[in-house]
């Protein structure tokens, strides 16, 4: 029994921490949050100089070979620093399907570039109607000659319209729903016959609604097995919903510091708020929520880390609980510090949206509860 | 980071697993498994058997007798016990009285009393709790004023639980009403039960049980022997009895036993019936409170992990007990709600041994979940009610 962290993973939390209090001000991420595409290229850079963008790919891919204890880790930080940069979309989501399906030479082109920064990339994993059913698929391949023709619509694709890479699960055999048929192709951002309606997000990020118009991608455009890739995206997916935990878990933690301190200092007809009963009792039910959430995590990060029989149990259990957690602690901050909560200049109004789009991500409580009811 | 056991760990779990399977006393497993409630000499031969063994004093240092476990085999033991539907330990003796006496008590004062409790020879039973004093325990007002060489005690204690049994209480009582604080000028004083002057009156409790009592002393004369450690420091040693374990509160093991075994059964049909596993928002209801006690098992981890290497717990240690009870109901509730309209008889007569089990009215123990659920209402109002755990965690934890 041992629940220390490993000498790499308290490097990778101190330098993270370390980041987020020297360059990282919550000034600047608005900045960068409000530029064009949503998030800064420096910023980027300099995740990719520290080797932050390495920790999930193996040794030979030219990565940290970190596992989910260390992504979680990682991911828990940037929710405490509302990281606005596209680190789901390119390394946990993109960089998953590419670390997974992709053949040395893909990886050559696609995930060195990716790893060094130089790349950005999207997993197009939604659809207008699919919720978040993963087979739910519509977006057709078809082959013409050697080559394959891709026509559908993808929705809220994160990271959409900075992707320089879009990697699109398409269907090639079976129905809208099947889970066999579904086959993986990576296509240019800036590919004929793709249009990108790119918009940013509630939370601050950014994502794309993507028309592909007969697509005509060579062969070498097929990640992983042709018609299997329902496995891969499964595990890409519930490896991203870890990850949205951790970050979740992170913004729950912060959430809850600050509104302590705001009660300590904020006074209401002559003493501090926070001398309230009334307000202590549902900031303890704030700091229990999220003592449990992290307990969660550290479960579903080690069954995951061992790849126990229960570990995508654990992962559903995770994602219920900052659902429901999630959302009470955002509400209370919130709610405990008044017009402040519901300002846009003020940090914790920004915690609280992100946490929002977070419980709507890769199933919410409700769908995970059913999986877990089963 | 890692949640295994050592080979070691692992061997001990063997050899606990294998003492609660084999060696428990004759009858009780029957008893557990009819649902027949246990008699004070039932709880006995199960600690005397644990005597026997060595693992009366499982929290109990070496020098005194106890077991000197680790924070880790405590935890297991824990577990293990509950897994094994074992009857659990009467806390009162071995411990809370037991860890007060060895802890700040004199020589001759832990010679005279641990043996006893350690072989559950002597019944202990715990007077805190006044009339009117609720959770507010500081306003304790029995008196024990000095007399040549004893103690007169005059005062009432109430929902003593299990005291109609006792041999002996200790108690808090007022020496000294001159202080600055009321947490001031309280003692601890050990009583004989036999002694002239006390008096025992039940208290039956909303399930119709007889549990606890109120305990009358009227010019109760206690040798001043009796007093541990100073006089005036009662509170002191009281609340650190209250905090002696930090891990175990949360009755994580014995509510994940309960759960488990709800889930299993909700798969079973009854009486023809369509299995309650078929009902979705029952199991979802299941599910989301398995989630919140996978949660608080980690949540206990953390803490023991913290303890078995040497640092203090954090924050997490302080919401075991309130999610713990808050869990504990929330199962009782769930049994109550898989009994359907076989929550309501109220036939407690018929969980004996020597009732036929075919003549029960429901099936299994099935009308007594609405008696645990009303029962068990006390978890969250005693220990200090959640309320009073939300002000401790405000005050201590969030600094406000």
């Amino acid at each position: 029994m041992d629940l220390s962290f490993t000498e790499v993973q308290t490097m990778l939390i101190d330098s993270v921490e370390k980041f987020i209090t020297n360059e990282y001000s919550f000034e600047r991420r608005q900045q960068y949050a409000a530029s064009d595409t949503g998030y800064s290229a420096d910023v980027w850079a300099t995740f990719a100089d520290l080797g932050w963008t390495a920790v999930p790919f193996s040794e030979d891919d030219g990565g940290f070979d970190g596992g989910p204890v260390e992504l979680v880790v990682m991911m828990q930080q940037f929710g405490r620093g509302l990281i606005v940069e596209p680190y789901l979309a390119n390394i946990v989501l993109a960089g998953g399907v590419l670390r997974r399906a992709a053949s040395a030479s893909q990886k050559t082109k696609l995930l060195q570039p990716l790893i060094s920064g130089e790349l950005q990339a999207a997993l197009a994993v939604t659809e207008p109607q699919s919720r978040y059913d993963l087979a739910n698929i519509e977006t057709t391949a078809t082959k013409d000659g050697d080559d394959w023709i891709i026509s559908g619509r993808k929705g809220v694709v994160l990271n959409g319209g900075n992707a320089g890479l879009l990697i699109i699960p398409a269907r090639t055999s079976g129905s809208t729903t099947d889970r066999d048929g579904i086959t993986l192709f990576a296509v240019g951002g800036i590919a004929d016959g793709v249009s990108r309606n790119a918009y940013p997000t509630v939370d601050g990020h950014q994502a794309a609604e993507i028309v592909l118009q007969d697509v005509r991608v060579e062969p070498n455009a097929i990640l992983g097995e042709i018609d299997k890739a329902y496995e891969v995206l499964d595990a890409v997916v519930d490896e991203a919903t870890l990850a949205v935990c951790a970050e979740a878990v992170g913004i729950m933690q912060t959430l809850t510091d600050k509104t302590v301190e705001y009660s300590k200092s904020r006074e209401q007809f002559g003493v501090p708020i926070g001398s309230f009963q009334a307000l202590q009792h549902r900031m303890v039910d704030m700091l229990t929520a999220c003592e449990q959430s992290y307990s969660l995590l550290l479960w579903a990060s080690m069954a995951n880390a061992d790849q126990t029989e229960d570990a995508k149990r654990a992962i559903s259990a995770a994602k219920y609980q900052v659902g429901t957690a999630g959302k009470k602690v955002g509400q209370e901050a919130v709610q405990i510090h008044g017009g402040m909560g519901v300002s846009w200049d003020v940090d914790v109004a920004h915690y609280f949206k992100r946490l929002t789009t977070i419980g709507q991500m890769f199933g919410n409580a409700d769908w995970h509860l059913d999986k877990l009811a089963e | 980071m890692n949640v295994t056991f050592t080979d070691e760990e692992l061997a001990f779990r063997d050899e606990v697993r294998t003492f609660f399977r084999d060696e428990m006393p004759e009858g009780i497993v029957e008893k557990r498994r009819l649902g027949v409630p246990l008699e004070p000499k039932d709880f006995i031969r199960f600690q005397k058997a644990l005597y026997r063994k060595g693992w009366a004093g499982y929290n109990w240092p070496v020098e005194y007798g106890g077991t000197g476990w680790t924070t880790v085999q405590k935890h297991i033991f824990g577990v293990e016990m509950a897994e094994a539907n074992a009857p659990g330990i009467i806390t009162f003796g071995l411990g809370m009285v037991g860890p007060v006496i060895y802890t700040f008590g004199n020589d001759e004062q832990k010679q005279r009393f641990l043996p006893d409790i350690l072989e559950s020879n002597v019944w202990w039973c715990q007077g805190y709790s006044e009339p009117g004093s609720g959770s507010d325990l500081a306003s304790l007002k029995m008196r024990a004023e000095l007399a040549g060489d004893h103690y007169v005690v005059n005062g009432t204690k109430t929902w003593t639980t299990l005291g109609q049994f006792a041999d002996w209480i200790f108690c808090l009582a007022r020496t000294s009403t001159d202080v600055a604080r009321r947490q001031e000028g309280i003692s601890f004083l050990l009583i004989d039960m036999q002694t002239p002057g006390i008096t025992v009156t039940p208290i039956i409790t909303i399930e119709g049980d007889h549990e606890v009592n109120e305990i009358h002393f009227e010019d109760v004369k206690v040798p001043a022997e009796n007093l541990i450690g100073e006089e005036g420091k009662g509170w002191t040693y009281g609340k650190v009895l209250l905090q002696h374990e930090r891990t175990g509160t949360a009755r994580v093991a014995n509510t994940n036993y309960r759960l488990t075994n709800l889930r299993q059964q909700a798969s079973r049909s009854v009486r023809g019936a369509e299995p309650l596993a078929n009902d979705r928002n029952f199991m979802r209801k299941l599910a989301a409170v398995e989630v919140e006690l996978k949660a608080l098992e980690f949540t206990e981890l953390r803490t023991l992990a913290a303890v078995a290497s040497g640092k203090a717990p954090g924050p997490e240690s302080s919401i075991l007990k309130l999610k713990g009870t808050e869990l504990q109901q929330a199962v009782d509730e769930l049994y109550v709600e898989a009994a359907g309209y076989y929550a309501l008889p109220y036939v407690p007569s018929q969980y004996t041994l020597d009732f036929p089990e075919d003549d029960r009215v429901g099936e299994g123990s099935e009308t007594q979940s609405s008696l645990t659920y009303f029962n068990f209402r006390k978890a969250s109002i005693y220990g200090g009610s959640n309320e009073i755990q939300k002000n401790i965690i405000a005050k201590h934890v969030l600094g406000l």
